[in-house]
């Protein structure tokens, strides 16, 4: 998938035939190992009243799309994936625009002080979220965005990850490009459009599924900015379906099922790109 | 960990200055407009959602506040309270057991499967997609999934682990097994992102080295601890600092799993600051415990990055 280029990699081959067999086989009983808990999760969302009783049957005896169609019927799920979506989305453009613009000035554009400020980003990415939610909630607070999307999106509108990730692709477009579009009269915006952003594709396709993935999945900060039922995400509704002791797990299950959807989508969609955008990127 | 993970930095480019004569004027504010044009976007909010929150946090540690009523003063005695209270050393332990017990299986998982997923192997492209997917699985779905896989008495675990008449444990209803569960569930959604760290670093390592050793007649393992492991340690630290740093903040698995039970045996740090803040109206000494996890993390992290000129190798 991701041998990169044409280069012949590094491997640590198993000599001989019986190791081979034993590594392929250690190997695809690990994939089922992996995948296990998603099949069962498949099973038992189309199993009506599973976990009530017993452990469902692997092959459900009845499958039924029941628990989906509960699932969207009694709670407002739909604006619940919307909501989730919406966010993502947003997130995942906002990371795009200000991490590749912040790249293009930590690798193009010198200025007094950058490698300090460069820092003083990265340091950002080694503070833990939760160590922020308290005065976080009480900033948003007081500009009166609690219970609002904007107020979910601010604080994830730039992250350091990205903005590293992208600024080690800038850091490879070879700069006798932008000396050539300068000599044709071409000013930074330019470069930045013409030259830059074509040639980091992959970094932006990585830096796409973890700003979607991020926002996506995220739980802390919309469990304590989004308090309304129907401003909810779907991690946040996904826990709250949980009972103490009247868990209905088919329709967990299903709730399941749909959140992971888009996110695989996305993956399988920008799959070759990962691997190789992680190598690219220098933190290897 | 500035310097080290970015070695490109030290190697900046020269700047091409606009001001090499003397004639500032406008060619230089139009320089430093660019600058702005493309630095403000993410300086701004990285500073008013991040930079200021950090600043304000430690404001908030210094008062007695439930969120409602207007804040009261109360000097260091957060802190006191905290470093005095015997249960703050109780889920820090909790918080510590849970990085002891995870890093070793994550990191030896994922190396083993790097190893594997980067030999000539039919369909592996596959295989890393399935080793990747609960990676971008939402963890609250992953600790649903868990949960219910090690549910005592319906759980598929236990009832695999009947028919060879073991008699499971309680898993996460059971003191002693909510932890293990925990870190079990954490292993296997995260053994795939230590696997693509890897093999992106595996890649990156000259195959004549692995031949040459091979001539030398230097067998599997010697060439894994003489020459694979040396040159695969940028990417181990890089695993380990964000391991690690990940590993104080755990929160998420911890929430939907156990909520901190049974019996607070997995009530971990920022279980403890939410519940802190939700629950019990303290955000002064939610903020008080924040600030000490900063610090625990940013010494660990200073420690690591000091260290590892003992044992990381950059080619």
């Amino acid at each position: 998938m991701a041998d990169l280029a044409l280069r012949r990699t590094a491997r640590m081959r198993p000599t001989g035939l019986a190791a081979s067999v034993v590594l392929h086989l250690v190997v695809i009983l690990g994939a089922i190992a992996m995948f296990f808990p998603f099949l069962w999760t498949i099973v038992t969302s189309l199993t009506p009243g599973a976990g009530l009783t017993l452990t469902p049957a692997l092959i459900p005896s009845d499958p039924s799309l029941e628990a989906y169609w509960r699932l969207f019927a009694e709670r407002p799920f739909g604006r619940i994936i919307l909501n989730s979506l919406g966010l993502a989305v947003a997130t995942t453009l906002a990371q795009l625009f200000t991490s590749a613009t912040a790249a293009y000035a930590f690798s193009r554009l010198p200025f007094r002080g950058r490698g300090v400020v460069f820092a003083v980003y990265l340091a950002t990415m080694m503070i833990p979220l939760q160590v922020l939610i308290v005065p976080l909630f009480v900033e948003l607070k007081a500009l009166g965005l609690v219970n609002t999307y904007l107020g979910a999106l601010l604080p994830t509108l730039a992250s350091a990850f990205g903005i590293f990730l992208l600024r080690q692709a800038v850091h490879q477009v070879p700069r006798e490009l932008d000396e050539a579009a300068t000599l044709d009269g071409a000013g930074h915006f330019r470069i930045f459009w013409q030259i830059i952003l074509p040639n980091i594709r992959p970094a932006l396709a990585t830096l796409t599924v973890f700003a979607f993935m991020g926002s996506w999945n995220s739980f802390l900060w919309p469990l304590v900015i989004l308090r309304a039922p129907e401003l909810q995400t779907l991690p946040v509704a996904l826990a709250g379906l949980q009972g103490q002791y009247t868990t209905q797990w088919d329709i967990v299950m299903a709730g399941s099922v749909v959140s992971v959807l888009p996110m695989l989508a996305l993956y399988v969609f920008a799959q070759k790109y990962v691997i190789q955008g992680v190598a690219n990127s220098g933190i290897k | 960990m500035t310097a080290t993970l970015l070695p490109a930095e030290a190697r900046a480019p020269e700047p091409p200055r606009a001001s090499a004569g003397r004639r500032p004027g406008r060619r230089r504010v139009r320089y430093a407009l660019t600058v702005l044009a493309f630095m403000l976007p993410s300086a701004i909010p990285l500073t008013a959602f991040v930079l200021v929150p950090m600043v304000s946090a430690a404001w908030v540690s210094l008062q007695e506040w439930n969120l409602l009523a207007p804040p009261t003063f109360v000097g260091f005695d957060n802190y006191a309270k905290l470093l005095n209270d015997p249960n703050t050393g109780a889920i820090f332990l909790h918080t510590l057991t849970y990085i002891v017990g995870y890093l070793p299986l994550v990191y030896i998982g994922g190396l083993a499967l790097a190893l594997a997923l980067n030999t000539r192997l039919r369909g592996r492209s596959v295989l890393r997609g399935i080793y990747f997917l609960p990676v971008i699985t939402s963890w609250i779905v992953v600790a649903l999934v868990w949960r219910w896989l090690l549910n005592p008495s319906t759980g598929v675990v236990n009832t695999v682990l009947g028919w060879f008449g073991v008699a499971g444990p309680g898993w996460w209803t059971d003191p002693a097994w909510a932890m293990p569960s925990i870190i079990i569930a954490s292993a296997w959604k995260d053994l795939g992102f230590v696997m693509v760290i890897l093999l992106a670093g595996l890649q990156s390592i000259d195959p004549e080295l692995l031949d040459a050793a091979r001539v030398d007649g230097a067998g599997w393992w010697r060439r894994l601890f003489s020459v694979v492991l040396p040159l695969l340690s940028p990417s181990t630290f890089f695993v380990i600092v964000i391991s690690l740093i990940n590993g104080f903040q755990v929160f998420d698995q911890v929430y939907a799993m156990t909520g901190g039970g049974p019996g607070g045996a997995t009530q971990v740090v920022v279980q403890q600051i939410y519940d802190l803040t939700f629950r019990y109206g303290a955000a002064g000494e939610a903020s008080a415990l924040s600030w000490l996890l900063f610090a625990v993390v940013l010494a660990v992290t200073v420690v690591q990055i000091v260290g590892q000129k003992r044992w990381v190798t950059y080619g």
